[in-house]
């Protein structure tokens, strides 16, 4: 992958001229391969990580992992049912599987009844759905790479050879 | 108690000299420090994960003197890919407590009183003290007027007929400086001729930038003469873990191994097997590790020059040797007033050898948000002295 790429994935707040430093580029090549990435669909969006559980006066969050089975349908296999359920706002991931089921959902909500009613009547009544099964979700370690956890200090002697 | 109780050798050794500066970082609070000479990432969790592992299963005893025999079998194979270098891990491979605990044997294998050792400087603190306590002599090679590398001129100046070893380490702590295949061939002939060992002290050769490392055995006629020294501290970030290793002729390793064997007996087998883990699986650690202090070593450079030290490229390592010559002031000083105004701490110069009073040693082992707002403070102090 393209370095400019692996420094953005780890920290979008990076800038331009910060990236041309690094990797001894100019920061006008560096803003060009930005644009275009951004452009064909590579880069999609720019966003933080946030850890929920530390939002004290957010609306507490409930999330699901839902297994879906589907009925594929002629000449366009799983895409067009898929793109019917991801489009509900609730839908957070959906994933294609391998396997004993077909899709998987990552499903939010504000709370246990709004997933329920969601799942309840809107999802499993859609004529390609075969069945589902719904775990919630109990607690959040490890996301996209990053722990959910406060950085923990420099454990290193703060001067040596 | 008898007030001779130390002994009169270690008694005349230097107290270093910057003890004092580094006590004074080590009592302050939310510094930044640049002045830290290791890895700021933690060892990589596959690699830890063999150490714990190793403990659960009851993995707590001695082992061999020279180390299990499958880590030296493991780092025979590694240096074979790696380098070409071929070591039997029989008798040509000695683990080690870091490679420090491994200079230290091969100068008291080596050194009959006043043997002289040529140390080169700017460079690591611990060759000419530890030379001293073999009972040996250094001898310093000021390498500032040849871009602080060594060369066939100032390594010949500095030998006679007691001249048995000399130290090269690079990449180097403190300048990053590195060698080239030619410069060491260069080296190379004079140290044959003159039948001056080499104790070749790589450690830092995983972290080389511009070109490929070359290890010094690897040159044609070099091995026979030469003590090579790697370890896991700096390419696998397992300073703490203290696993370094010595590879040379059977003659050399025999000898240290006894010395080892009295003083050592031998590495903890929970870093051993941690170790084995990290030649096993740990090439894609070493790789992203590098590729980040790549990255910030150019920003790193590019900035130093920005706010007005003058620094040349470090090839390697992850340290840049910065001259405040233009701020005239002391290094110690300099350190002194970014450390109390700006909350930035840098090892001065003089720590690597007393005549290097322009310079500050500056460790890009530390995270780009850390590096980014420590660039800024340091401008602030540059600004604030030209005033």
């Amino acid at each position: 992958m393209d370095e400019i790429l692996e420094i953005l994935e780890k920290d979008c707040r990076t800038t331009s001229e910060e990236i041309a430093k690094m990797l001894k580029k100019k920061p006008a090549e560096v803003k060009k391969a930005v644009s275009k990435y951004e452009k064909d669909g590579v880069i999609l969006k720019y966003k933080a990580v946030i850890n929920r559980e530390l939002v004290r006066d957010s609306d507490n969050e409930v999330r699901a992992l839902i297994e879906v089975n589907l009925i594929p349908q002629k000449d366009v296999g799983f895409d067009k049912i898929a793109e019917r359920i991801y489009q509900f706002p609730e839908v957070s991931s959906c994933y294609l599987l391998s396997g004993t089921y077909d899709l998987l959902l990552i499903v939010r909500g504000k709370d246990i009844h709004t997933v329920s009613r969601f799942i309840s009547e809107k999802l499993s009544p859609m004529e390609n759905v075969r069945g589902v099964v719904t775990h919630f979700l109990l607690k959040k370690y490890k996301e996209d790479g990053v722990v959910l956890k406060q950085k923990e200090d420099d454990k290193r002697i703060a001067i040596s050879y | 108690m008898n007030k001779n109780i130390v002994a009169t050798k270690v008694e005349q050794m230097q107290p270093s000299g910057i003890r004092v500066f580094f006590d004074l970082v080590l009592g302050m609070k939310d510094v930044i420090s640049l002045g830290v000479g290791e890895p700021d990432f933690v060892t990589p969790w596959q690699i830890r994960e063999a150490g714990i592992t190793s403990l659960e299963e009851g993995f707590t005893s001695y082992t061999s003197n020279k180390g299990l025999y499958k880590l030296r079998l493991s780092i025979s194979r590694y240096l074979k890919n790696k380098y070409g270098l071929e070591y039997s891990p029989d008798d040509e491979i000695l683990v080690t407590v870091g490679v420090s605990e491994g200079i230290d044997l091969v100068l008291r294998t080596i050194v009959n009183p006043g043997d002289k050792i040529l140390v080169p400087q700017p460079g690591y603190v611990s060759y000419g003290p530890v030379t001293e306590l073999a009972g040996g002599i250094p001898v310093y090679i000021d390498t500032s007027k040849d871009g602080f590398k060594l060369t066939p001129e100032n390594i010949s100046r500095c030998i006679d007929k007691r001249t048995k070893g000399i130290i090269l380490n690079y990449p180097v702590n403190p300048t990053g400086v590195s060698y080239t295949r030619k410069e060491l061939e260069a080296i190379k002939k004079v140290l044959l001729k003159h039948d001056i060992l080499c104790i070749s002290d790589e450690i830092y050769g995983d972290l080389t930038y511009d070109f490929e490392h070359v290890s010094f055995p690897s040159l044609s006629g070099a091995k026979e003469n030469t003590v090579y020294f790697n370890g896991f501290s700096k390419s696998f970030a397992m300073t703490g873990w203290r696993v370094g290793y010595a590879c040379g002729p059977k003659a050399v390793i025999d000898a240290m191994t006894k010395i080892h064997q009295y003083t050592i007996m031998c590495v903890p087998i929970t870093s051993q097997m941690a170790a084995c883990e990290a030649l096993q699986t740990g090439k894609r650690s070493v790789e992203e590790m590098k590729r980040e202090y790549k990255r910030r070593r150019e920003f790193v450079f590019s900035e130093l020059n920005r706010i007005g030290f003058t620094c040349s490229k470090p090839q390697g390592a992850f340290y840049a040797f910065a001259s405040v010559k233009k701020t005239g002031m002391h290094c110690m000083d300099f350190a002194k007033k970014l450390l109390e105004e700006q909350k930035v701490a840098v090892v001065p110069g003089t720590a690597f050898g007393g005549q290097f009073k322009d310079f500050v040693r500056i460790s890009y082992a530390s995270s780009f948000d850390n590096l980014k707002e420590a660039f800024s403070r340091m401008a602030a102090c540059m600004a604030d002295i030209r005033r």
